[in-house]
């Protein structure tokens, strides 16, 4: 029995490390640029702890001995034009030779030239979506800790697992050695993309694209979290992104594409009412349960769906608040025309809402026109 | 002797005001909640100022110990997210707008015209003015929590388009932000015009205190950038509900463009609450050390030069934006810049205290620990001027605790050291040194335990303005959170201790109760009487103090 708990304890030795990498200082880096960044910042601290060591001790001998309660008395000097200029050039000095390096960084930082993977990653709220440009797919990567471990109010809650906060029902993929340009945009507020394990960092900004570039040089799984204020769950946005060999990649490249091919939805199928509700829960649980609750019963500031004026009102209406968001509700284009022709009509025939109508896909097409 | 002083002062007679009581005045001051209300004497308005922003601190204080209660383990325990947001959007806020700003106004009320040897400030009625805006737009922010969606919870930076999503607590912090804008316009104009038309015979623009040369410097700041601020959030206004599109990419806007002008703004803003700071630890210094202020030249144009390179590196705060790599390198090197002419402020302090005979009274503590901590801030600032550096801490703890070091141990401490060294004129009383310095201690160390941590927090890379956090930050955070319980108590002793200092204290207080202190405001009894320098100080007593300080 004590053996088999030292043997448990032995298996979280490795998860420890983990959490222990990135707990005082920079995780490890783990490209050329995080490195150069580290190096930067060590060469920075060195300095300044010369310059504090310098500055302190002076202050601290002059305090310690020029006390009046030990009868020092004071001497009226209160210029000295040579002194101060020196100690205005001798920083400037120090200065270059803080710049000199960290502009050659900058440039370095900035080049996302002869990139050979593109990957545009769209902010959400508050979800990250990643399309592989090269590739034609894409896929929505969600924070996969579930609320019983967040949600600990009245000392309730789960306990909470390694990567709590951390995890995604699905990372980034991408090649080592590879040059991987991360194209950045939002749809709806900013946020910003970083793994800090990468020393990239970029926000997110609607409708604009902004780039950066890493090349990861170890295999592994690295993670990062939003680090731009986007609303109410911008703490629940983390960015985990796994680097595999090359030839793993072209594996599940060629899964992803063939997935993605099947998952398609075609736009003009024509959807039976039953089919429709179906496909709608998946959607509502995966997107709109978070906060309007699985049941339709709404929760803080996010009405009921259940009995609701929108989901009992004209369909218009309904589909124009999903479309363009309201107050908190962020607007959910991001979903496509079959989600969002789903979710409505699950909402409209659930909870008790029984208006037996539903929405086809061309519809919500037409709408967003 | 100037032109306003003269007209001022049509009478002459010896110098201060202190032989007469107001009542030989000719007009009967008025009593009871009038005497506030209608407030235009300087002293009293400096007082209300300094009691406005002590609230809004106790305020501000209390929804940080809300954050770092929510933080002080992972997982959610007391606030939904939506609420935290709210609490931190307006703990910025309140203690910016409402606490440290509204306190150097009202020092520089208090403080200037005794300094200066002038009767008021030049526009004692504007004066009313500007001070009761405060309480209206603090209102508010407080009403905006209660209204439907809450408060505005985009931070205190509102950056759109999270900013145009809200209810209307965000209209609501809106027009908090352009009363508080007209407040401090009005301040700057009546400090300015103090400063440059009602300094005393013989006290010329390089021979006047250094706080009057910050409260100078930082004035024009504050003319200069609260119209850019006041635009900024109209135009926010204006898109959430007048269909314009300024930072709505959807109608061709920049989200962008917001950032740059608030940045604009709010670097600025940054030496604002810095400036007067430097200022008054400019008097301090020197009078615990009994010397002369090492510098006092280089110190006004060190005192400038920042003001005006301040306008030059508002990009530091976006370098993850994505701007221009020549742009990236600008921003960068004209930021490094500033820590040569904070670093040349630096080291005048301590070679005025070089050599000297220091004593280390209340208000010194609150300065040397000034100059410790706040340099200690320069330095991670330093850290995070560097741009590539910047990539890896930008929006995380390592900034908060950052600007925590400049603010809370530049402004606040300073702050703090000034109250101290002020109490015996305001109130004519000793506060108790043992309290003091037992305020000074606590602070010191639990300030310390508060925001030390979050540079390692912001290394290991916790965002900022999150409601809950990965396991590894566990264990700082608990820490910071204890820190902050402890550190907030202890201004609970600070309060105790002026009011301890008003009723009485530890005796009556001298005129001058510093050996080193030489500047026109110990010249008059202490209490200061209501009504100073109605004749202005004659120049042989200003040319005096000014030779004790080797000006």
């Amino acid at each position: 029995m004590r053996f088999q708990r030292a043997l448990g304890l032995a298996a979280l030795l490795p998860a420890c490390t983990f959490a222990i990498d990135g707990k005082y200082t920079f995780q490890t880096p783990q490209t050329l640029i995080a490195r150069d960044i580290s190096d930067l910042h060590a060469w920075i601290m060195a300095v300044i702890v010369v310059i504090f060591v310098a500055v302190f001790g002076v202050m601290f001998y002059s305090i310690f001995k020029h006390r009046k309660a030990s009868g020092h008395k004071a001497r009226h000097f209160h210029e000295n034009t040579s002194v101060e200029v020196l100690w205005t050039l001798i920083p400037a000095v120090i200065l270059v030779v803080m710049a000199w390096p960290a502009a050659k960084v900058v440039l370095a930082q900035k080049d996302t030239r002869d990139a050979e993977v593109t990957i545009k990653a769209t902010g959400y709220q508050w979800f990250w979506g990643y399309d592989y440009l090269d590739y034609g797919f894409g896929y929505k990567s969600k924070l996969a800790t579930p609320r019983e471990q967040i949600e600990n109010y009245k000392g309730q809650g789960a306990a909470k697992d390694t990567h709590y906060l951390l995890e995604v029902t699905e990372p980034l993929v991408v090649p080592i050695g590879t040059k991987v340009r991360m194209l950045t945009t939002a749809n709806d507020v900013i946020h910003s993309w970083g793994v800090p394990a990468f020393g990239v960092k970029q926000d997110a900004i609607p409708g604009f694209i902004r780039d950066t570039w890493f090349k990861a040089e170890k295999v592994g799984t690295f993670r990062g979290q939003c680090v731009e204020l986007c609303g109410r769950d911008h703490g629940f946005m983390p960015i985990v992104v796994q680097v595999v060999s090359k030839d793993d990649f072209k594996v599940w490249v060629d899964k992803k594409q063939k997935e993605a091919k099947a998952a398609a939805d075609d736009p003009n199928k024509v959807w039976k009412l039953d089919e429709m509700i179906a496909r709608g829960k998946t959607v509502y649980d995966a997107n709109c349960a978070a906060c309007h609750k699985a049941d339709g019963a709404g929760g803080g500031p996010f009405p009921a769906l259940a009995g609701s004026k929108i989901a009992n009102g004209p369909m218009a209406a309904h589909l124009g608040i999903v479309l363009h968001g309201k107050g908190a509700m962020p607007a959910w284009q991001g979903l496509s025309d079959t989600e969002i022709a789903a979710v409505i009509t699950y909402e409209r025939n659930s909870f008790g809402n029984k208006m037996g109508d539903m929405l086809q896909p061309k519809d919500v097409k037409a709408a967003r026109k | 002797m100037t032109a306003a002083t003269d007209t001022l002062n049509p009478t002459q007679g010896d110098h201060a005001g202190e032989a007469h009581g107001h009542d030989d005045h000719g007009h009967h001051a008025a009593t009871g909640w009038r005497r506030w209300v209608y407030a235009t004497n300087h002293k009293d308005i400096g007082t209300l100022y300094l009691w406005f922003s002590f609230s809004m601190f106790i305020l501000g204080g209390t929804m940080a110990l809300g954050i770092r209660a929510e933080l002080f383990t992972p997982g959610l325990q007391f606030w939904q997210p939506e609420f935290f947001n709210q609490l931190t959007t307006l703990h910025g806020i309140i203690m910016v707008f409402g606490a440290i700003m509204p306190a150097f106004t009202g020092l520089a009320n208090w403080m200037l015209p005794l300094m200066l040897g002038a009767p008021d400030m030049a526009f004692a009625r504007m004066n009313n003015w500007s001070f009761w805006l405060l309480p209206p737009s603090a209102l508010l922010l407080v009403i905006s929590l209660f209204v439907p969606g809450g408060a505005a919870a985009g931070g205190w930076t509102l950056y759109p388009p999270l900013s145009l999503q809200f209810g209307m607590g965000m209209d609501l912090a809106i027009f908090s932000v352009h009363l508080l804008g007209l407040s401090s316009i009005m301040g700057s104009i009546n400090i300015i015009v103090t400063i440059l038309n009602m300094r005393s015979p013989g006290m010329t623009l390089m021979k006047m205190p250094m706080f009057a040369w910050t409260s100078l410097v930082t004035a024009y700041l504050l003319i200069a950038v609260a119209p850019v601020l006041a635009g900024a959030v109209t135009m926010l206004l204006t898109d959430r509900h007048f269909g314009t599109h300024f930072f709505k990419a959807v109608g061709g806007g920049d989200p962008v463009l917001f950032q740059h002008i608030f940045w604009f703004f709010g670097h600025p803003e940054v030496y604002i609450m810095a400036l007067p700071a430097f200022g008054i630890v400019s008097q301090i210094i020197p009078t615990f050390a009994r010397k002369p202020l090492f510098g006092y030249h280089s110190m006004v144009y060190a005192t400038a030069s920042i003001a005006i390179l301040s306008f030059m590196v508002w990009a530091h705060h976006m370098f993850s934006v994505g701007m221009p790599a020549t742009a990236q390198l600008f921003f960068m090197f004209m930021t490094m810049l500033i820590a040569v002419p904070t670093g040349v402020k630096v080291f005048n302090w301590i070679a005025t205290m070089w050599q000297g005979a220091m004593s280390f009274e209340t208000p010194m503590l609150f300065a040397v620990g000034f100059v410790c901590l706040f340099t200690v801030g320069g330095f991670s600032g330093l850290v995070l001027s560097i741009a590539p550096v910047d990539t890896q801490m930008h929006d995380t703890y390592y900034v908060v605790a950052h600007f925590h070091y400049v603010l809370v141990a530049g402004a606040l401490f300073s702050l703090f050291g000034a109250v101290y060294y002020w109490l015996p004129k305001w109130t004519g009383y000793m506060y108790s040194e043992k309290m003091g310095k037992f305020h000074f201690w606590w602070s010191m160390v639990w300030f310390n335990v508060t925001f030390f941590p979050m540079h390692f927090l912001g290394l290991a890379g916790m965002p900022r303005r999150i409601p809950d956090y990965p396991l590894q930050f566990t264990d700082f955070n608990a820490l910071a959170s204890v820190g902050a319980f402890c550190f907030g108590l202890g201004q609970l002793f600070f309060l105790y201790n002026v009011i301890h200092t008003i009723r009485g204290g530890v005796g009556k207080a001298p005129a001058n109760p510093w050996e080193g202190a030489h500047t026109l405001e110990w010249e008059v009894p202490s209490p200061a009487p209501h009504h100073t320098w109605e004749t202005p100080p004659s120049q042989e007593l200003v040319e005096k103090g000014l030779k004790e300080q080797a000006l």
